[in-house]
C-alpha cells in the first residue's frame, strides 16, 4: 500500500494552504491599515498592535507546532500541518480525527496508512470545521449589527454550555483512556500530573506565559512516560 | 469567506481525486456525527461571542486560521487594549484585524519552518522507539485537558466522569463515537439543573 501521508504532493497541498493564508492575512491588514489611515488612527498605534500581536504569537505559536508534530505519527506532516493552519485547534483536530478513524475500525493511536481511510480523515476534520465558516458567511453581518447580541443574552449560560461540551468529550476519551491498559493510563496521569504542576507554577509565579506551553507539554510528557515505560517494560534500550 | 470554504473543503476533495479514493459515505458519516454534534453547537456560541469582540477582518481571519480561543482571540483582545480602543468600533475592528493578521502571519512562519526541520526528523518520527508515544497520543491529550476542565467546574464534571469510567472500565472496548454525545447531553443535563438551582 503506498503511504500517501508524506508523499509531495501532501506537502505541495500545505504549501498551497500555507500561502492561501499568507495572502488572505496581507489583504486583510492592507485593507485595515488603509481603512485606519482613513479615520485617522496614528500608523505608530497600528504599527504597534501588529508588532506587538506579533511577538504575543511566537511562543503560543511554537505549542501549535507541538501540536502538529504530536498528530504527525499517524497522520503524517503535510495534513496535520494543513489542519492547524486553517479553522480549527488541536482540541478539535485530534477527537474529530479519532472518532472517524473508529468509524473504520481503525485508531490514530496508529500510522493510518491505508489512503481510504486517511481520505476518511482529511473529510472528517474539514467537514466537521465548516460550520463555523458558514455561520460567519450567513450571518456575521446580522451579529454584528447587534441583533444577534440578545440572542446571547445569558453570557455565563453558554460559558457552561462550553464547557459542558467539553466535559462530555473529554469524560468519553477519559474513560477510553482508562480502559485502554496500564500504559495508557499512566499517560493520562502523567500529562494530568504535568499540567497540575503548571497550573501551581503559573498560580505561585504569576508567570501567565508559561500557559502557552502548558497543554503541548504535558502531552508529550504523557506521551515520553509511554514509550519510556514500554521501553523498561520491554528490557530493551533504545 | 466562500473562498475560505472552498480551500478549506478542497484540501480532502484534493487528497480525493490525485490519491483516487473516496469513503464510503456512511461511514463517514458516522465518524463524522459525534464531531458535529458536540463541535457544531460550541461553533454556534463562539461565533456569537467572537464577532462583536473581533469585527468582521478579525471574524473572517480569526475563523479561517483557527486557533481561536487559544490564540487570536487574547491577541486581538491584547491589541485593543494596549492601543486603547474599544471591540464593536471601528478603531477596534482595525487593531483587531491586524492584530489577528499578524498573529496569522507568525504562527504561519512557524509552522512551515517547523515543517521544513521535522521532514528532516521523519525517520525518528517512525521509529519503534516512538510507536507507544504516538499511540498514546489521546490519553495524553485528555489527561491534561480533563485537569482543565474538572478544574474549571469541577461540578459539572463528576457526573459525565463517573459514567463514562464506570461504562468503560465494565466495557472497555466501548466506541469512543457512541459515547461522547452521550456524555455531552448527561453533561448539559447536570449542568442545566445545577444552573437552574443556582448551584453553579
Amino acid at each position: 500500500m503506498v503511504d500517501i501521508r508524506n508523499s509531495s504532493f501532501m506537502f505541495a497541498l500545505g504549501a498551497l494552504v500555507a500561502v492561501f493564508v499568507t495572502v488572505q492575512s496581507l489583504v486583510f491588514m492592507a485593507a485595515a491599515w488603509k481603512e485606519g489611515r482613513r479615520i485617522g488612527l496614528a500608523p505608530a498605534i497600528m504599527k504597534k498592535a501588529l508588532v506587538g500581536s506579533g511577538v504575543f504569537s511566537i511562543v503560543p505559536s511554537i505549542a501549535i507546532l507541538l501540536a502538529v508534530l504530536t498528530l504527525a505519527g499517524a497522520l503524517g506532516l503535510p495534513l496535520p500541518w494543513i489542519r492547524l493552519s486553517v479553522v480549527g485547534a488541536i482540541t478539535y483536530e485530534l477527537p474529530a480525527a479519532e472518532t472517524a478513524a473508529q468509524a473504520f475500525g481503525q485508531t490514530i493511536k496508529q500510522a493510518i496508512v491505508d489512503p481510504t481511510i486517511y481520505s476518511a480523515i482529511a473529510w472528517a476534520m474539514s467537514l466537521g470545521s465548516v460550520f463555523a465558516m458558514i455561520l460567519i458567511a450567513l450571518f456575521a453581518r446580522s451579529i454584528q449589527s447587534g441583533i444577534h447580541k440578545t440572542q446571547l443574552k445569558d453570557t455565563v449560560w453558554s460559558g457552561l454550555l462550553i464547557t459542558a461540551m467539553f466535559m462530555g468529550l473529554i469524560s468519553a476519551f477519559l474513560g477510553s483512556a482508562l480502559g485502554g491498559g496500564l500504559v495508557s493510563i499512566l499517560a493520562l496521569l502523567s500529562s494530568a500530573a504535568v499540567m497540575g504542576g503548571f497550573g501551581l507554577v503559573i498560580k505561585m509565579t504569576g508567570l501567565r506565559q508559561l500557559e502557552n506551553f502548558a497543554m503541548p507539554v504535558s502531552m508529550i510528557g504523557g506521551m515520553v512516560v509511554a514509550a519510556l515505560f514500554t521501553m523498561a517494560r520491554a528490557g530493551g534500550a533504545l | 469567506m466562500v473562498l475560505a470554504i472552498l480551500v478549506t473543503q478542497g484540501v480532502p476533495l484534493a487528497i480525493s481525486l490525485h490519491f483516487g479514493v473516496w469513503p464510503p459515505f456512511s461511514k463517514l458519516l458516522a465518524g463524522l456525527i459525534p464531531t458535529i454534534i458536540v463541535f457544531w453547537p460550541i461553533a454556534v456560541v463562539e461565533v456569537l461571542t467572537y464577532t462583536p469582540m473581533l469585527g468582521s477582518g478579525g471574524t473572517y481571519l480569526g475563523f479561517v486560521t483557527g486557533n481561536l480561543s487559544n490564540l487570536k482571540v487574547p491577541a486581538a483582545i491584547t491589541a485593543m487594549q494596549q492601543a486603547g480602543v474599544e471591540p464593536s468600533t471601528k478603531e477596534g475592528e482595525i487593531i483587531s484585524t491586524l492584530a489577528v493578521g499578524a498573529s496569522s502571519l507568525v504562527t504561519n512562519l512557524v509552522l512551515v519552518l517547523g515543517v521544513l526541520l521535522m521532514s528532516y526528523l521523519l525517520p525518528i518520527l517512525n521509529s519503534p522507539a516512538l510507536k507507544p508515544a504516538f499511540a498514546n497520543l489521546l490519553p495524553s491529550l485528555f489527561g491534561a485537558l480533563g485537569v482543565v476542565f474538572i478544574s474549571r467546574n469541577w461540578k459539572i464534571s463528576v457526573a459525565p466522569l463517573v459514567l463514562m469510567i464506570g461504562l468503560f472500565l465494565a466495557m472497555p472496548k466501548l466506541p469512543v463515537g457512541i459515547l461522547i454525545p452521550c456524555g455531552a447531553l448527561v453533561s448539559i443535563g447536570v449542568a442545566r439543573l445545577l444552573y437552574s438551582r443556582k448551584m453553579l
